[in-house]
């Protein structure tokens, strides 16, 4: 048996390759001969891993980056597992020209597999309580394109819900909402990236964030034809990625601006589409009762939560207030199989725990007279 | 329009109900169908009769009211017009609970894993085999939608036709083409080779298959595969071995949850192990329990697992084309 010593002086002294280190270890070893076909199968495969690694590159997805922060910092993305982020982008019907309202306090990972699910088209809002976005810093894992992260806004939920309760209280008021709309950019630029792993140059910071305050007024004018050039097809979100690190700060500067005044009295008059809620550590049900009234009736949801309790609360408080329909409190199983001939099996460690998801549709509650209203 | 085609298409839910629109009738969490709406049209369940001419111009998700001759209705039996219903905006997702069943379909847990790992944004060209009843076919529509196309083929000349009424019903002809071929015996067609971004095979014997689905895929382009039975699997695997890499197998099932208010008796209580009333959709608050020495325990809200649950739907095999040269 080759000792570990003697493979580190092979490796480095003599600069043999990882190819020639395994043979090596398996010529020499004692008990190789002995094991099964399977057995020198896995222990070759073994030794390759340690000794020749080899590297793969892939193109970022929203299935690959949430496998990632799963496995490596799960608590980073409130343990929300693969099958559970796409069971909430299927329930809450997210596709193209669809307004999606996120909450997203796990980093970012909804909003980015909204958007790249949106493709460059509609809105995903991400709302927040208080004064402060929490970070989304993840979006920039996604390779979006521009067109991509220019329909990412951020607005504190206060003021979604004011203009929602002036709207109400008299539609002469309509009017005058126009005029004293919320200000755009009320969330300063800088703290829409609140902390950026990788060293950036600050001056280019500075720059871009100039620039990007004039912007907003300019994306309004061209917001028609921003509709209309869909953007096809994700291979051109390839091209403008990578190591251009001016480039990763603009475009996440890009990410998270206000939205304009009549997109927010867009909204507050036809409501968003669906509503995602991804707030593991916070309790839900008064939340969710602020953000239904801002959904059009007939607007799925998904809300997803680490613990039973609070989504138990919430579905109840839904119930008996019959503000929505079709409520599932839903948690997914996933299970992995190794297929192999005369070996297959699942695999035998498994992750027990993806989150739980409430799901619903709101509806509009209260008594309709028959006929036209 | 299931899904927007267009930004002057507004997502259904923000707009009025009009005659020829789609509307799902929720009536209860296990009992909704499609209706296509039509002026002097009737619509007659358990909860009563429903004019249709009624819902015109209401929005969807609003209730609505039967006329009157109806059974006892949402409310408190035997009123008659006191029967109501909800109108709701087709999804995929509502689609998949209300179509007509020709074959076994997936839902949505098999199918959102799959348009996650097929790893679909819009744009995309996914081929499948077969359409069946097009439940998984509608949600690929979604993921590509726009300018993306879905092409779907099923060797049953009956079911690619009702498949194909369907789509068209939903307003997703432009998104979707259905052909009749068979897949197992012929492949996919010579000349769409490299044209799909990813393949979903839902076919008996999927190793005939995947040969051509290797060659009708981009580079890089990802493959899946559904199937019930563990022997099939292993045969897709071994066909995928040779041009695949990354095969990587699941099942995903869900366990649902139900939720009801009461109060768990205290230990000087009854010993009757019934603890309250059955769990239901529909709910009040409740007062409290009063116990038997006439203290009130404080009722909560308190959770379990449904006792009925899916054990098995099928096996989801997904594997990546490998790329030449790497």
């Amino acid at each position: 048996m080759i000792s570990n010593h003697y493979v580190h002086t092979f490796q480095n002294r003599d600069g043999a390759s990882g190819d020639t280190i395994v043979e090596a270890l398996i010529a020499n070893s004692s008990t190789f001969g002995k094991k099964t076909v399977f057995s020198q199968e896995k222990y070759k495969l073994k030794k390759q891993k340690k000794y020749a690694p080899k590297v793969l590159l892939r193109r970022p997805s929203t299935r690959s980056i949430c496998e990632t922060y799963f496995k490596k910092s799960p608590a980073r993305t409130g343990f929300m597992r693969v099958d559970a982020l796409s069971l909430l982008l299927s329930m809450a019907n997210v596709g193209p020209y669809s307004d999606v309202l996120v909450v997203d306090m796990v980093g970012g990972l909804v909003v980015g597999a909204v958007a790249e699910r949106l493709g460059g088209t509609g809105y995903v809002c991400s709302t927040y309580l208080g004064s402060a976005p929490s970070s989304i810093d993840i979006i920039r894992m996604y390779n979006l394109s521009s067109d991509m992260t220019s329909r990412i806004v951020q607005a504190p939920l206060g003021d979604l819900c004011s203009l929602q309760n002036s709207f109400n209280a008299s539609s002469v008021l309509k009017d005058s909402i126009q005029a004293e709309g919320p200000e755009p950019n009320t969330v300063p630029v800088e703290n829409t990236e609140p902390s950026i792993p990788q060293p950036v140059d600050t001056t280019v910071l500075d720059e871009k964030a100039q620039s990007s305050e004039v912007q907003p007024t300019n994306i309004d004018i061209s917001e028609p034809t921003m509709d209309e050039q869909i953007n096809q097809d994700d291979n051109s979100s390839l091209d403008c990625k990578g190591n251009d690190v001016s480039s990763i700060a603009s475009k996440s500067l890009r990410a998270g601006k206000a939205p304009s005044p009549e997109k927010m009295k867009y909204w507050n008059e036809h409501g968003f589409s669906s509503l995602i809620v991804a707030a593991p550590g916070h309790e839900v049900e008064s939340f969710v009762a602020d953000l239904l009234p801002l959904l059009s009736y007939s607007a799925p949801f998904a809300i997803y939560h680490q613990y039973l309790q609070p989504l138990a609360a919430c579905m109840h408080s839904l119930q008996v207030s019959k503000t929505a329909i079709g409520l599932q409190i839903s948690e997914p199983w996933l299970r992995e199989y190794q297929v192999l001939p005369s070996r297959t099996h699942p695999h035998m460690q498994m992750n027990a725990f993806g989150g739980y998801i409430l799901s619903g549709i709101r509806i509009h509650n209260g008594d309709a007279c028959n006929g036209i209203q | 329009m299931m899904v927007p085609l267009n930004p002057s298409a507004k997502p259904t839910s923000q707009r009025r109900i009009a005659e020829g629109d789609n509307v799902v009738v929720y009536e209860r969490h296990d009992a909704m169908r499609a209706v296509t709406v039509r002026a002097g049209g009737v619509l007659q369940n358990r909860f009563g009769v429903f004019r249709h001419d009624d819902w015109l111009g209401r929005p969807f998700g609003c209730k609505v009211y039967s006329t009157g001759g109806g059974g006892g209705g949402g409310r408190g039996g035997g009123k008659a017009g006191a029967g109501f219903v909800h109108l709701l905006a087709p999804t995929p997702e509502l689609w998949t609970l209300v179509l007509s069943h020709r074959t076994q379909i997936l839902y949505i847990a098999d199918i959102s894993l799959v348009v996650a790992y097929l790893e679909l944004v819009p744009g995309c060209v996914v081929f499948e085999s077969g359409t069946g009843s097009g439940s998984l076919t509608t949600s690929l529509a979604r993921a590509v939608a726009p300018h993306g196309r879905v092409c779907t083929f099923d060797f049953h000349e009956q079911r690619a036709t009702s498949a194909r009424e369907d789509f068209e019903r939903n307003g997703l002809s432009s998104l979707i083409t259905v052909a009749v071929r068979d897949i197992q015996s012929e492949g996919f067609p010579e000349e769409q080779r490299g044209a799909a971004d990813a393949v979903f095979l839902d076919l008996p014997q999927p190793w005939l298959a995947i040969p051509s689905a290797g060659i009708t895929l981009k580079q890089d382009g990802v493959l899946c595969s559904f199937s019930p039975c563990i022997e099939q699997v292993q045969r897709a695997c071994e066909a995928m071995r040779s041009c695949f890499t990354d095969i990587r197998t699941f099942e995903i099932l869900l366990r649902t949850y139900e939720v009801r208010e009461g109060a768990l008796k205290g230990a000087a209580d009854d010993e009757e192990c019934n603890a309250g009333p059955l769990p239901h959709k529909r709910r009040k608050l409740l007062p409290p329990a009063k116990t038997s020495d006439g203290i009130h325990n404080p009722s909560s809200v308190m959770v379990r697992p449904c006792s009925t649950a899916k054990g098995h739907t099928g096996y989801l095999t997904f594997a990546r084309l490998r790329v030449h040269g790497g």
